[in-house]
């Protein structure tokens, strides 16, 4: 995984509430193999509302949020399914951080997984941030893992307040699994205890 | 001071701690067909499947749901053909049980679980499916998860996991004629919102809970993460145990008498505090209909689309007219007028043996005026609708009556909406393109769904002189 520690890059701002996997990540996408790249499905149906066309008035389609790497979003971000396609078409679409006041908690987990920040900032933060970048001829943020900042355009300082074990992870490009292992005693232990406990659930 | 159902699982769990999180012990893994990119990884690193016979693999995304007999070539797109075959391999490859076509049990893993005892009373069941929080109806801490952390249970049995807050949910008082645990559950998302419930694990009680049947505790915990909250759960009562008696996982002999002194000890003390309560009076709920994209925009089947000029939020009043739109109605139209064009009976929130008892009985002697899917969720539930006959009135009404699997809840078997058709749908999600790109649904209950394929419109079935009858 790769570590994330410190980025500037342009960002977009997505004020819509209750964003949803499907929307991220149509369903019948799912069967496509990662190899093909997932960013050619990224809002891939609010994107192109009607004909087919992209929509000009959707902020990923406007060429002044081009090759933004951090998205600032409204309330309840990725929520609905758990599917993990949804951060993969963020993360081949180039995008490695999220802000908004609330996530789906499964995608907030996959995200992680993917060395992709999300942090909560609140509503009043985040709109104004959001107007900032709408009317900025230079829509760009940069963030500091390890100071756990956040700095707009205008030169504005957000203290962010992250997990622990989230910024420990992204700093480190940390595979979880290889830090679980490093457990696998513990893990040896407890299940021979839970199992005598309790040993009708995995005989 | 007592502690909650929730805490009791989670200290029987926890293999360590760290920072603010724990290492919590899976004991079942759910996966199914998407759950590719997990099997991916561990190739990809290298990993071994560390207690594949504590995984359970579930053919029901991608499954057909006619041309059943033919099996694999009963599926003509190559892609969706592909996903059955994958996870076929996978699991063959690793040694993991799959209930795959041809299965007896082969259905929707968050009706299979329960059905063959894979679920039971304080377990923790991860699963490659948001609504995994449906096994939290026995009494277990269930929650969905995505592929790395499906590749991280498969590589370690575990995950790490920040404890939840607490959230109580108590609903008391008497259910009116017609209102099933689907309108208990819309009307708490409607209560509390889409996003409600973020972060915490959500406990239901109260009078009316301890009414419900366990299937339709399941329907109520299945439809937790549409209110926010990865887990819900109920504490565990006879009713479980009559329930879980003689499944083929559920324990035997000694161990019977074992798992019951445990299972009794699953609630939540007297004297324990919750984070958060809600309260909620199930007599002055009437049916429910959804009338927008998300699950927390409900309304009574009695009323009004909502009017965005009365929203004094600028964002919230957005919302409604995009909404208004997709859908394809307008402010003030009242619900009953609706005119819906098809009707979907199935998925993993209302496709058990007593859903469908209840759309039986309301589509008995009657016929379908518009055209009607019902998705039986298992084999096993297949098998004992037949067995009682309930097939034959769907057929005499004109229903289409189909082989199991999620079908059109998720449109990736190739069930799905066309652009702009209007479905009464008892599935759990009325997100834009859901049931097919374009597709206009509303969520409402079996018994509702059943009522408005035989007129095309909702209707208020609380005023069926029958409805008092229905067992609910």
């Amino acid at each position: 995984m790769e570590p994330l520690i410190k980025l500037t890059s342009r960002a977009v701002p997505l004020p819509l509430a209750n964003i949803n996997t499907d929307q991220l990540f149509p369903a019948r996408f799912i069967k496509k193999p990662r190899a093909v790249g997932y960013a050619q499905y990224l809002f891939h149906d609010i994107r192109r509302p009607d004909d087919g066309q992209l929509s000009t008035e959707f902020p990923l389609n406007q060429e002044k949020f081009n090759e933004s790497k951090i998205l600032v979003a409204g309330p309840n971000f990725g929520s609905g399914s758990s599917r993990e396609g949804a951060v993969y078409a963020l993360y081949d679409s180039g995008f490695r951080a999220i802000f908004a006041p609330s996530f789906g908690e499964i995608f907030a987990s996959n995200c992680l997984k993917n060395g992709m920040l999300t942090a909560r900032l609140n509503a009043d933060a985040i709109h104004q941030i959001q107007t900032e970048l709408t009317t900025t001829e230079n829509p760009e943020l940069s963030i500091d893992v390890a100071e756990e900042a956040l700095i707009t355009s205008a030169g504005t300082k957000i203290g962010l307040d992250l997990d622990p074990f989230q910024k420990h992870c992204l700093i480190n490009g940390l595979n979880e699994i290889d830090l679980s292992l490093e457990f696998d005693d513990a893990i040896t232990q407890f299940e021979s205890d839970y199992r005598k406990a309790f040993p009708w659930i995995t005989s | 001071m007592g502690t909650t159902l929730f805490e009791k699982i989670w200290k029987n769990h926890v293999v360590t701690d760290r920072d603010h999180e724990s290492l919590i012990y899976v004991d079942r893994l759910l996966l199914q067909e998407n759950s590719f990119h997990a099997f991916d990884k561990i190739r990809r690193e290298k990993r071994t499947v560390r207690n594949p016979d504590q995984a359970f693999a579930f053919s029901d995304h991608y499954v057909p749901t006619r041309n059943r007999e033919l099996g694999l070539d009963g599926i003509t797109d190559p892609e969706i053909r592909n996903m059955v075959d994958l996870i076929a391999s996978d699991t063959d490859t690793y040694g993991i049980e799959l209930f795959g076509i041809g299965h007896d049990y082969q259905g929707i893993l968050h009706v299979v679980g329960p059905e063959y005892g894979i679920t039971q009373p304080g377990l923790v069941i991860a699963g490659a499916d948001s609504h995994t929080s449906t096994h939290g109806a026995l009494g277990a801490y269930a929650f969905g998860i995505g592929s790395s952390e499906v590749a991280h249970v498969l590589a370690t049995q575990t995950l790490w996991r920040s404890k939840p807050k607490t959230l109580r949910v108590t609903i008391n008082g008497k259910r009116q004629p017609g209102v099933s645990s689907k309108d208990l559950i819309l009307f708490l998302i409607r209560t509390i919102g889409s996003g409600g419930a973020v972060g915490f694990a959500v406990e239901y009680g109260g009078d009316t809970v301890e009414q419900l049947s366990v299937e339709a505790r399941m329907t109520v915990c299945n439809m937790s993460i549409e209110a926010g909250a990865r887990a819900g759960l109920i504490a565990p009562d006879q009713k479980v145990f009559d329930y879980m008696k003689g499944r083929p996982l559920a324990p035997t002999g000694p161990d019977w008498g074992k798992a019951i002194a445990h299972w009794s000890s699953l609630k939540s003390d007297s004297d324990a505090t919750f984070d958060r309560e809600v309260q909620i009076d199930a007599s002055s709920i009437v049916p429910q209909v959804t009338w927008g994209t998300n699950p927390e925009m409900v309304v009574d089947v009695t009323s009004k689309i909502p009017d965005p000029s009365s929203e004094t939020d600028s964002e919230r009043q957005g919302r409604m007219i995009r909404a208004l739109e997709y859908m394809g109605l307008s402010a003030n139209q009242s619900i009953q007028s609706i005119q819906l064009d098809r009707v979907f009976i199935g998925s993993c929130t209302n496709s058990r043996l007593e859903d469908l008892r209840i759309a039986a009985q309301v589509l008995n002697d009657q016929s379908c005026r518009i055209p009607t899917m019902i998705v039986p969720g298992s084999e096993q539930v297949k098998r004992a609708a037949e067995d009682e006959g309930l097939h034959e009135i769907f057929q005499r009404a004109g229903a289409e009556w189909l082989a199991p699997g999620c079908s059109m809840c998720v449109a990736i078997n190739g069930d799905k909406l066309g652009s702009g058709e209007r479905a009464a749908s008892t599935s759990n999600r009325n997100f834009e393109g859901r049931q097919g790109q374009g597709g206009r649904t509303h969520l409402v209950s079996p018994a509702m769904a059943a009522a408005a394929s035989i007129t095309g419109q909702f209707e208020n079935i609380s005023n069926y002189a029958e409805a008092s009858l229905w067992n609910l």
